[in-house]
């Protein structure tokens, strides 16, 4: 399975593990297709105690993926969650099995879009099955299958991340003993289907997309991708975040330009941030990962009663929302709490005040970081497990 | 292990109606005191309920399952027994609809602890009878105008409303202004008593 890999895929694999999967059992997915063999990408930080129950999962993000705490394969910066992961962080590989795996659609080393369609032989590019948050989480319980590990101490994750963990703890509640979904929403609202629809129609609108099938043609849609990751970012952060670092400022001028070049430092901001993405993520793979995330509604998979999610749920769950996250308003955590307390779920919820936007449950925000250390605290005591006390 | 440190009187006299093991909700559970007592001495799944954001925050940081909440709008969440004990130490003075939160602890919890000031306590009469002026105590520590107490009452009435109410007072502890416990008839102890402690039942 490892033909045909992008020279991203290739660099990735190099530096994370990987498992071929469902080659005797298929992974079916919500679409009716049954999917296999399929491989998926991760990574690992801290060893597995004897007893395996410190094995912790983090879910990633939208255009995340298994490189949370380490020097990034592709781009050469540092992990996405390396504020939160790495010795002496909140999860400490000295006392945790960190387990990160890129997700089922992605385009770091995990079978998506860019993999080859074993029935035909032909690369999958559209022709891949459209996969959903719980397509991506059976595929992770799939790998834990594989690694012989039964539950986990904890799932969280931030925005996609934390539909994943919402999924894990309404589908396999007895393998979750804590789960920490953060900045996150029960389904995705019709303003953010509305967000991702736009940036599809940017990459599908690139003359150089060809229909999905850009590889072929050896051509790929990155003024497209790039645009669609240019209006998704002003989504992950707050008119008082961009003000704060940008106002408006000129780019290297003194004065106004009378063009359109970026005169504003904001422009050459976005401008940078579409372009580097181009560099690591894939157009297709960016299709389906927001397609997934616009599926999602737990709610609607369960007679339409989010609480019926929950029911019984043995799991300690931790919630997390920012005052300024317009794209998952804090709204939507609570709409969450509400259903875990109609299941009489153990929940806490923490809104933190940071004027930072959707990203910062991705920066530095020591409430959120003295936020889980106490809830993680609590959970390892509740179980016995080794550090807990402090 | 954590040190515990001693928690307030009235709050232990609750913790000590609590049996082991069992399941309760603390509303209004600010730093999260009895929380951490009762998880950590009596074992109990113990959740809170509190109206500041920056005592939620504490307590989750802590350890405890705590959710920003209203006593008065968000009890109706949870279905009903979800908890062996549901408990109110002194905020029932500070809601809406006192009568509504108490109906709903008892639907949601088999029992409901609750500890409130007494208003007919005997200095309380005092500064109102002879000082003409909105009563200042030591349980009672605001100005007229900025309590958050609205619906203040005595032991008596406290026991009218069990009594109208349909609910069964197990236990029923008065303590004097020095945070003892009392052993009076009613009357006197409506007068001595500075606050109280009740265990109820759904009859």
């Amino acid at each position: 399975m490892l033909e045909d890999l992008t020279e991203a895929e290739r660099k990735a694999l190099a530096q994370c593990r990987h498992a071929v999967l469902g080659r005797e059992r298929p992974l079916r997915l919500d679409c009716g297709v049954e999917l296999g063999p399929y491989r998926v990408a991760y990574q690992t930080y801290g060893e597995l105690n004897a007893d395996k129950s410190n094995a912790i999962l983090i879910c990633h993000a939208l255009t995340g993926d298994q490189f949370a705490a380490e020097q990034h394969p592709v781009t050469g910066r540092e992990g996405w969650w390396e504020t939160m992961v790495g010795p002496g962080k909140v999860l400490d590989p000295a006392r945790y099995h960190i387990i990160c795996a890129n997700v089922l659609g992605g385009c770091m080393g995990t079978t998506g879009p860019l993999a080859r369609d074993p029935g035909t032989s032909k690369p999958w590019n559209l022709r891949f099955p459209v996969v959903t948050i719980g397509d991506m989480v059976r595929a992770q319980a799939a790998l834990l299958d594989h690694l012989g590990i039964a539950d986990l101490f904890c799932v969280l994750g931030g925005s996609m991340g934390g539909m994943q963990v919402m999924e894990w703890a309404a589908s396999y509640p007895q393998r979750v003993f804590s789960a920490v979904p953060i900045a996150c929403a029960s389904r995705h609202s019709a303003q953010n289907i509305a967000f991702h629809e736009v940036g599809r129609q940017a990459i599908m609108a690139d003359p150089e997309w060809k229909g999905g099938d850009y590889r072929l043609h050896d051509t790929a849609p990155a003024r497209g991708l790039a645009v669609a990751r240019m209006t998704a970012h002003i989504t992950y952060l707050s008119e008082q975040a961009l003000q704060r670092k940008f106002g408006r400022n000129l780019q290297n001028r003194d004065a106004l330009g009378f063009g359109f070049d970026a005169d504003f430092q904001v422009e050459s901001y976005l401008r940078h941030q579409g372009s580097t993405f181009v560099d690591r993520f894939d157009a297709n793979s960016y299709l389906y990962i927001t397609r997934a995330m616009d599926y999602f509604d737990l709610a609607r998979a369960h007679g339409g009663v989010l609480a019926n999610a929950f029911k019984r749920s043995p799991t300690r769950f931790c919630l997390m929302s920012f005052t300024s996250d317009w794209l998952f308003p804090t709204r939507e955590s609570r709409e969450i709490v509400h259903a875990l307390n109609a299941a009489a779920a153990n929940v806490s919820f923490v809104e933190i005040e940071s004027d930072k936007g959707h990203d910062a449950f991705l920066l530095d925000e020591p409430e959120m970081f003295r936020t889980l250390s106490g809830f993680l605290r609590g959970a390892a005591n509740a179980r016995g497990l080794a550090g807990g006390h402090a | 292990m954590s040190i515990i440190a001693p928690i307030r009187v009235d709050l232990q006299l609750i913790a000590d109606m609590v049996e082991p093991g069992g399941r309760a909700l603390d509303v209004g559970c600010g730093d999260g005191a009895l929380l951490a007592h009762l998880v950590t001495l009596k074992r109990v799944d113990a959740r809170g309920m509190e109206l500041s954001q920056a005592g939620v925050n504490a307590c989750v940081a802590n350890g405890l399952a705590v959710i920003q909440g209203d006593a008065d709008t968000d009890l109706g969440d949870y279905p009903d027994d979800a908890f062996d004990y549901v408990i109110l130490s002194q905020t029932l003075q500070a809601t809406r609809e006192p009568r509504e939160v108490l109906r709903q602890m008892l639907r949601v919890g088999k029992r409901a602890i609750v500890s409130f000031p007494n208003f007919a306590h005997w200095h309380v009469r005092l500064r109102l009878v002879f000082g003409g002026r909105m009563p200042e105590t030591p349980s009672l520590p605001y100005k007229w105008y900025d309590t958050p107490n609205i619906h203040l009452c005595s032991i008596d009435d406290f026991r009218a409303l069990c009594r109208e109410m349909g609910v069964r007072v197990e236990r029923a502890i008065v303590l004097n202004r020095y945070s003892r416990p009392i052993h009076m008839p009613p009357l006197l102890a409506n007068l001595f008593g500075e606050q109280a402690v009740f265990m109820l039942r759904r009859d």
